[in-house]
């Protein structure tokens, strides 16, 4: 068995995810219609919220990957910076403007839920209050890659930025929650099982999750391709100037 | 004092000096040649450690080594002697006289460097590297703007350095008159393309 | 580093070092605000904690990217790097020179634009104190966004996107004291919390600030 790092190798990269692209496309794609369509046709609307409750299959996946592409990038910076593998650069680099989307989509249908629910379609809610701050933690990483030229400079400032940007997003968590204590509902999911929403809700709730995660991965994976590409297109043409 | 190993160096990341070796001992001047673009001033940042090496190694003592680039990091609003006086505070030396004379700034002392002359502000700039006390000076370009006797006045604090066992690395294209002094043309050493078979070596 | 402190300062306090710039644009933003929310007295006393913490915070922004770039620019910051200071040492004095020729300035400003807002007399001590505990924070965090930009030619509005998110949790918890101080509520939790913030950022930093610098100086 060969060390995970192979995978670090651009070619090698490409090559795998290749093979996989398909599959996970088509799974991610079928996982959301089932999902989806079960949740808003065949699912009673709950006894307080009426059909509005819906709106979690789309919410709460989109807000577990806001979180989830944050903490991808992390992992992929903390890589760049100890094993300088090009690969883990440029995927960080490829997950932001996923996570940004996924961020407004969370606020946005947030927003189009808390109307009927609370009145409002916006309130200095800790949870709704975090994920804006979130975001722009996102558009400041993604306007520093912009701003870059020189792509492993960018890829250093960046990392490093995500690092300090990950403990001072942890630390707007708690200091928004001291500030404000929220409307918001507690969690819809968690491994305690009695908080849990109810089972007719869960089951499609947890497919909807699933085809949201394999989206992630396929667009990371594709995003990261062409980012690799382009990478490598950019020093072919220094190449080129350095003949010349 | 200060010696590299099969040293390939790279700008923007493209790499654009290979191969190169040298040794520099006590007492010895090295002045680099080569047209513009060559890579001197990426050699001269990577020797001074402000940029790692692609491969290849650079041998120094530590603390042994000054830099001075094209810009002379001399600020406008303080007077030459305040100038001076924080670097040589900042290398933990205190007398200025020394390098105030060598380049005749003595009366210039309590002008606020703005109002210097480009060839003024230079020689300020160079006279920094007397303050510092370290044996090993990196140079880049360092005669830019002086007319010939302010020239003359480096060629001679030059020739004094390494006669107390200093050595000095400079790339420049005019003629200093140091006849110690030996010259590394660095055309040869240009890096030609690599071939891209490795996929990750293309991001080099 | 001693030098390189008072060079800092000294460089700021003349001419056209920018001293006061910060101080000024403090009075008139808390001059303004009274044109924008109307001059009821009560209402600007509820809001002047908040409103000078505001205005502290823009005031600081304001001078962040010259921290490093004039340096940079000059050649200074090269050879910094390779003069017998360690990195991170520099990065750290320059932010303490930041504070102590915009910070300070702010905090003792603060008491004499408090009038203006008629901020309550029990709240005071609590306003200059979290402005004394949290702005040297907010030096430090500029410090870093200054140096991740510094080789940028138009870097002021990227330093001021990147810096304000890192602001978020030193605001929340200084306003707080603040207001808690005005409404004569406890604020020991808030309190420890800020010095904890600016004890953290003061540590941790100046070693984000310097692997930064050193990637801007290749």
């Amino acid at each position: 068995m060969s060390s995970i790092w192979v995978y670090a190798n651009p070619k090698k990269f490409i090559d795998t995810t290749d093979r996989f692209l398909p599959a996970l496309a088509v799974m991610s794609v079928s996982c959301l219609v089932v999902g989806l369509v079960w949740g808003f046709f065949f699912t009673p609307d709950d006894f307080r919220q009426g059909s509005t409750v819906k709106i979690i299959y789309l919410h709460v996946p989109a807000a577990l990957m806001a979180i989830n592409a944050w903490l991808m990038m992390l992992v992929a910076s903390i890589i760049w910076i100890v094993r300088r593998h090009h690969v883990s650069a440029r995927a960080a680099r490829a997950a932001a403007p996923v996570g940004v989307v996924m961020t407004l989509i969370a606020l946005a249908t947030g927003a189009l839920w808390g109307q009927p629910m609370w009145g409002t379609w916006w309130a200095w809610d800790p949870r709704l209050t975090s994920f804006l701050i979130l975001f722009l933690f996102y558009l400041g990483y993604i306007a520093l890659w912009e701003a870059i030229e020189d792509a492993d400079t960018a890829a250093d400032l960046t990392s490093i930025l995500c690092l300090v940007g990950s403990v001072f997003a942890l630390l707007s968590r708690y200091a928004v929650n001291f500030w404000n204590q929220g409307l918001h509902q507690g969690a819809s999911l968690s491994l305690d099982k009695e908080e849990n929403v109810a089972d007719v809700f869960y089951f499609p709730l947890l497919v909807c999750i699933a085809g949201f995660v394999l989206l992630f991965i396929a667009l990371v994976f594709l995003r990261t391709q062409t980012e690799i590409r382009a990478r490598r297109m950019r020093a072919l043409m220094a190449r080129d100037r350095m003949e010349a | 004092m200060l010696q590299a190993q099969d040293l390939s160096v790279t700008r923007g990341g493209v790499r654009v000096l290979d191969g190169l070796s040298f040794a520099l001992g006590p007492g010895e001047a090295l002045v680099l040649r080569g047209p513009n673009g060559v890579g001197k001033t990426t050699l001269l940042r990577t020797l001074a450690g402000l940029q790692p090496p692609l491969s290849g190694q650079v041998h120094s003592a530590p603390e042994t080594l000054v830099y001075a680039g094209h810009a002379d990091g001399i600020k406008a609003m303080l007077s030459v002697r305040e100038n001076l006086d924080f670097w040589a505070r900042v290398f933990g030396t205190e007398d200025i006289s020394a390098a105030l004379e060598a380049y005749q700034l003595g009366n210039l002392a309590d002008r606020p460097a703005g109002l210097l002359s480009a060839g003024q502000k230079r020689r300020l700039g160079l006279s920094r590297l007397l303050v510092t006390g370290r044996p090993v000076w990196v140079l880049d370009e360092p005669t830019v703007s002086l007319d010939t006797s302010a020239v003359a006045m480096f060629a001679a604090v030059i020739r004094a350095h390494l006669a107390q066992g200093g050595a000095a690395l400079m790339a420049t294209h005019i003629d200093l008159g140091l006849t110690e002094a030996r010259v590394l043309d660095l055309t040869p050493y240009k890096a030609r393309a690599h071939s891209l078979d490795d996929f990750d070596e293309a991001f080099l | 580093m001693i030098a390189l402190l008072m060079r800092d300062i000294r460089l700021a306090t003349r001419a056209g070092g920018g001293f006061g710039l910060g101080l000024a644009f403090f009075l008139i933003v808390v001059v303004l605000v009274p044109f924008g929310v109307g001059p009821q007295t009560e209402l600007l006393a509820r809001i002047a904690a908040g409103i000078l913490w505001i205005g502290a915070l823009l005031a600081c922004l304001l001078s962040l990217d010259r921290i490093f770039a004039l340096d940079f620019e000059d050649g200074s910051l090269d050879l910094l790097a390779t003069a017998p200071v360690p990195m991170e040492a520099v990065a750290a004095i320059k932010a303490l020179a930041h504070w102590l020729t915009t910070g300070l300035p702010l905090v003792l400003a603060a008491p004499v634009l408090g009038v203006l807002l008629s901020l309550p007399v029990q709240g005071y001590m609590p306003v200059i104190l979290s402005l004394l505990l949290g702005t040297p924070a907010l030096s430090m965090i500029g410090a870093f966004g200054a140096a991740l930009t510094v080789g940028l030619r138009r870097g002021g509005l990227l330093l001021s996107l990147l810096v304000l998110p890192l602001y978020v949790p030193t605001l929340i918890f200084g306003a707080e004291m603040a207001r808690r101080g005005v409404d004569g509520l406890d604020t020991t939790t808030p309190m420890l919390m800020l010095a904890g913030i600016t004890c953290g950022t003061i540590a941790l930093l100046p070693f984000a600030a310097a692997a930064v610098l050193r990637v801007n100086l290749r």
